[in-house]
């Protein structure tokens, strides 16, 4: 019976309620709406402008990740590796077909489906061997797993001409092709990646590219909101609260399990191709373990349970660095201390006492004006 | 054939390097259960520390090494207690971030403090330390590191096993809870973990500049994950296995460098990681946790 | 919903902080004001931007970079700015990264940039050049060596392309006779090298000569190079070819010394600066051929007074970054004077164009040489052939 009111417990604070849930939509749709506004009718200076488009991405990277780490409680090291695989997959699409499919519109579409479901299908085959491992194992796989992404797409050679395409992993290969030169084109070419993808996320070439992407993470948003409050989102988050009480209980915990690691790897994806198209080159410098790590920092300080402060957290984290660009030379050192400092701040027990204590003298001085509301 | 050796020991050079780092990570995660994301740029530290001793002020070799383990040991323990003990009860999550907030740290101050270009690093080792059995030559640093790391493990197999420290060390590791019960005095147990791990840290990090003679604030950071990558693959928290996750790890890195693809080695390295993972899901020597209900 | 709603300010605060704050305060770098010139007739500060990774691993590279603009500013200012108009420089970090280096970019033209010297590394930049392109601003890389890196028609660079250095380095070995059968160590993971690398093979096999060996590392394996020497060692070579930059190449210098391994050597530019890694095993270097428009020993009088200068500020030798930033300053000042403008009060986009109409006209005569630029932003200019000699730089 312990166990059962254990689970409980952890579904009330975390599966939304109706009224919780609207909230979270609510702020997705009023923070596209003012921001759009504001770009559209007031003074928005470049930088926010181009911080736009990435701090979405990252945004649904983040809330990709916490299916994982937030819901089914495992640490995932390798998000940065099915952002690559959606961001290659997605650019690589758009490159090929920037002539043939005429219509933005419909080409950015099928990339971002097409980048989602290559992401979702080897989040699959990875979730086989993965979702075996427990704990350290596991991250250190996902680890392995964004490596070896990283290491294959930084050496792909995509290139094609009349006879058809050439797909090779060495540029010594490459360069023995014999190609025809007249209709030779490189889509891929490994450290260089991907040139001249047709930008259709990016703010200053297409000033909806913020609403589309704020439309993105909306859908995002609702397909992982209806999954969490759904059977199987429960039974992810009984497993991650007590795995063996849930396997007693008869949950199929790995079938959960696999469920919200390929809906996670789908929206890293998403993310990725929408990062692609955001830019008008991609390698795979950008999609290291440090990626990896940067997206769980977001995730793990907005708190790794509520959507919207995994939003929030990522938004300031993200935006942070930027900011500080007037420290010059110290800001990077500063963006470390300030890292430290929160992570303390959140989880120390002195501050926490201290916290509350203040907490509670403002409590008490809000009660008498409100009556207690919480 | 003599090629294939000579690939063998150079790929045992670069392990006992990776062993040598894996060993400290294995320490701390052995007893404080935490993955110290730091420990390769302490391992910086420790290079830039003796550099500067050693190849910058000309001093002793003896000295630039007692300098840099006790700068190490400092910087472990304060570390340790600024960064790490106020969340001694949070989630693991919580302190793998903070320790990485304090390895974007220590690489940042090495940066303003010692410029982005990688110094030129002067090794310990004397050159007539090398030897050559059948064509096939051995750097004096090669067999430095091997035996160096050999005596680490053995010690620390030894310290850890026959000690009162080191016991009060597993016992820790065990159950923490526990451990105080018996009045074991939980945070000086470990702090020394992290002070021996720094020591340990400041030892590799001399080697791996000796090694490979250069130093910059991202040195200690590739050889790190790498290391502890070596020790998942041996076993995390397991003495030997951490020392042989090493040598494995770099005999199969220059083993596929050879015959494989020297382009894909990473990835192939991380491959057979996870196909050792999945046959064996602790590691090589790793402990099979059993799970109370 | 209290705790929603103060959430939602604070972030609503931090972005609206960035938002607005761009414009008020600018950051100098370039120390603008100078003493020992009084500019009688005010003609307005310029405002120069550069952008390039001063942390991350390629820190090396955008410091050097930032380092010879600042020289070269101060240098400027010196003497009279141009035209009249003194130069305020403005630097954003960009980490080696695409991303971070739009975002740099944005930062800047919020700061008012009006032309741009930069990108330092060849990736970002090919990112920023199609921003810079929408907005009409002059772009100028020192070292952003890819062929796309300019692929626009207000972009033009100081160093030579990837593939000009990969078809002259084959050109070079096979005209002056230096070797038959070539082995080659490259660095997949960087498109520098990789880009030389693709040209060089391509060439090599045109030109008839022979890569017996061509063996690859990545940036998360640079330090250990035993395999790649070992098959070099195995294949028969006569000379080994690094398309590489020098921290790695004192290291294979050094291990391939360790095994036994007595190759002549030849580089590209990115060689520059390996005597000085060597440290005091600088001896290794004895021999080693590059092609090179800049050479920190060399004697002439410019390029001993930059290093001198450089010395002095910085503490460090200059390497071929620095020296392709510093006369990246002198090329946009040329073109500035050629085009006749002399109030800073002026648009970044008509700037643009007015520089641009100048640059296939000047030729600027900097310390990596004497450089003529054709209207796709290629320089020509002449790499010389040095070889090490006695811990020095000698002609060929």
């Amino acid at each position: 019976m312990r166990k059962c009111e254990v689970t409980g417990v952890k579904k009330l604070t975390l599966s939304a309620t109706a009224k919780d849930r609207y909230t979270t939509y609510g702020l997705v749709v009023l923070i596209a709406v003012a921001v759009q506004l504001f770009v559209s009718y007031g003074n928005a200076s470049n930088s926010f402008k181009g911080l736009l488009v990435p701090t979405c991405v990252y945004v649904l990277a983040a809330l990709s990740l916490n299916l994982v780490v937030g819901v089914s409680g495992e640490l995932s090291l390798g998000q940065a590796g099915f952002m690559c695989i959606g961001a290659y997959v997605g650019a690589t699409f758009s490159v090929i077909t920037a002539e043939s499919i005429a219509s933005d519109a419909v080409r950015f579409t099928i990339a971002i489906l097409l980048g989602g479901i290559v992401a979702g299908v080897f989040g699959f085959l990875i979730g086989i061997p993965v979702l075996r491992l427990r704990g350290d194992y596991l991250a250190i796989v996902t680890l392995a797993f964004g490596e070896i992404i990283k290491s294959v797409c930084g050496n792909l050679y995509l290139s094609a001409d009349k006879n058809g395409l050439f797909v090779a992993l060495d540029v010594k290969a490459k360069s023995a092709h014999a190609f025809d030169a007249a209709t030779k084109v490189d889509y891929v070419n490994g450290a260089l990646g991907i040139n001249g993808i047709p930008r259709t996320s990016n703010i200053r070439v297409n000033e909806w590219a913020f609403v589309i992407c704020m439309a993105v993470i909306l859908i995002a948003v609702i397909v992982m909101l209806n999954f969490i409050d759904s059977k199987q989102g429960r039974a992810v988050m009984a497993a991650r609260d007590n795995r063996i009480a849930a396997e007693a209980m008869g949950v199929n915990v790995t079938r959960s399990k696999m469920t919200a690691f390929v809906m996670s790897a789908f929206f890293a994806g998403v993310a990725g191709v929408l990062y692609a198209h955001n830019y008008n080159v991609l390698d795979t410098s950008n999609f290291d373990y440090n990626q990896s790590i940067l997206i769980l920092v977001f995730v793990v300080l907005g708190g790794m349970t509520k959507m919207r402060s995994v939003m929030i957290s990522t938004i300031i984290l993200y935006v942070l660095p930027e900011a500080l660009r007037g420290l010059n030379k110290w800001r990077m050192l500063i963006y470390a201390i300030v890292l430290i400092a929160m992570m303390l701040i959140n989880n120390s027990v002195a501050i926490k006492k201290l916290v509350e204590k203040i907490q509670a003298k403002f409590a008490k001085g809000a009660e008498n004006k409100e009556g207690g509301a919480a | 054939m003599s090629s294939f050796f000579s690939y063998l020991i150079s790929g045992i050079s670069l392990g006992s390097i990776y062993a040598l780092i894996a060993l400290g990570y294995t320490m701390v995660y052995g007893i404080a259960k935490m993955l110290n994301f730091a420990h390769g740029d302490v391992i910086m530290i420790g290079g830039y520390i003796a550099w500067l001793v050693f190849s910058s002020l000309g001093l002793p070799v003896w000295l630039a090494i007692i300098c840099a383990v006790i700068v190490c040991v400092i910087l472990g323990v304060v570390i340790e207690k600024i960064a790490y003990k106020p969340l001694r009860t949070a989630t693991p999550l919580a302190v793998l971030i903070t320790a990485i907030g304090v390895s974007y740290l220590l690489q940042n101050t090495a940066l303003l403090t010692f410029g982005p270009a990688s110094k030129t690093f002067t090794s310990v080792v004397p050159d007539s330390l090398g030897i050559s059995i059948g064509g096939i030559d051995i750097t004096g640093e090669t067999i430095v590191t091997i035996v160096v790391t050999v005596l680490i493990m053995v010690g620390l197999t030894l310290f850890v096993n026959y000690t009162k420290s080191g016991k009060a060390m597993r016992a820790v590791s065990e159950d923490r809870g526990a451990a105080q019960l018996m009045g074991i005095n939980v945070n000086r147990t470990i702090s020394l973990t992290f002070a021996i791990g720094s020591a340990l840290a400041a030892v590799a990090g001399i080697l791996l500049c000796s090694t490979y003679p250069q130093i910059g604030p991202y040195t200690g950071a590739m050889p790190g994950i790498k290391a502890f990558t070596a020790a998942v693959f041996g076993g995390i928290g397991s003495i030997p296995g951490a020392m042989i996750g090493g040598i494995v790890l770099g005999i199969i890195e220059n083993l596929s460098k050879a015959y494989i693809s020297s382009q894909l080695s990473d990835a192939i390295v991380f491959a057979v990681l996870i196909v050792v993972l999945l046959v064996k899901p602790t590691g090589l020597l790793g402990k099979k946790i059993n799970e109370k209900v | 919903m209290k705790k929603i709603l103060a959430l939602v300010l604070a972030c609503v605060m931090a972005l609206s902080m960035f938002a607005c704050g761009g414009n008020t305060d600018v950051e100098n770098t370039g120390d603008a004001t100078n003493n020992n010139n009084e500019v009688v007739e005010n003609a307005g500060t310029l405002k120069i931007g550069g952008i390039g990774p001063t942390t991350g691993g390629a820190a090396i590279y955008g410091t050097a970079v930032k380092n010879a603009i600042e020289l070269a500013v101060n240098e400027v200012n010196a003497n009279g700015g141009i035209n009249g108009m003194t130069v305020e420089f403005m630097w954003e970090d960009d980490e080696h990264n695409a991303e971070k280096s739009v975002n740099a970019y944005s930062t800047l033209m919020d700061k008012g940039m009006q032309v741009l010297i930069g990108t330092v590394t060849s990736a970002p930049c090919i990112a920023v050049v199609k921003e810079a392109e929408l907005d009409n601003v002059f772009m100028i890389t020192p070292s952003g060596s890819a062929v796309a890196s300019i692929d626009a028609p207000n972009a033009f660079r100081v160093c030579f392309s990837d593939p000009d250095q990969g078809i002259g380095s084959a050109n070079y070995i096979k005209n002056t006779d230096l070797a038959q059968k070539v082995a080659v160590i490259y660095n997949v993971s960087d498109p520098y090298s990789n880009g030389i690398y693709e040209k060089f093979a391509a060439q090599a096999a045109e030109v008839g000569l022979e890569i017996v060996a061509a063996e690859a590392f990545t940036n998360d394996s640079a330090t250990d190079f035993s395999v790649q020497i070992q098959k070099v060692k195995e294949s028969g070579a006569d000379l080994l070819f690094l398309p590489i930059y020098y921290e790695a190449a004192a290291l294979i210098l050094d291990q391939a010394n360790s095994a036994g391994l007595d190759l002549p050597v030849f580089g590209c530019d990115g060689l520059d600066g390996v005597i000085g890694q060597l440290g005091d095993k600088a001896d290794l270097a004895e021999g080693v051929m590059l092609l090179t428009p800049f050479a920190a020993d060399a004697t002439d009088d410019k390029t001993v007074a930059f290093t001198t200068a450089y010395v002095a500020a910085y503490g460090e030798t200059p390497n071929q970054f620095a020296a392709d930033a510093y006369d990246a300053v002198y090329i946009v000042k040329t073109a500035i004077e050629a085009a006749g403008i002399t109030s800073a009060d002026i648009s970044a986009s008509d700037l643009c164009d007015a520089i641009v109409e100048q640059m296939t006209a000047i030729e600027v005569d900097g310390v990596t040489g004497k450089m003529t630029w054709s209207a796709d932003g290629e320089p020509t200019k002449e790499p010389k052939a040095m070889v090490i000699k006695n811990g020095a730089y000698a002609a060929m």
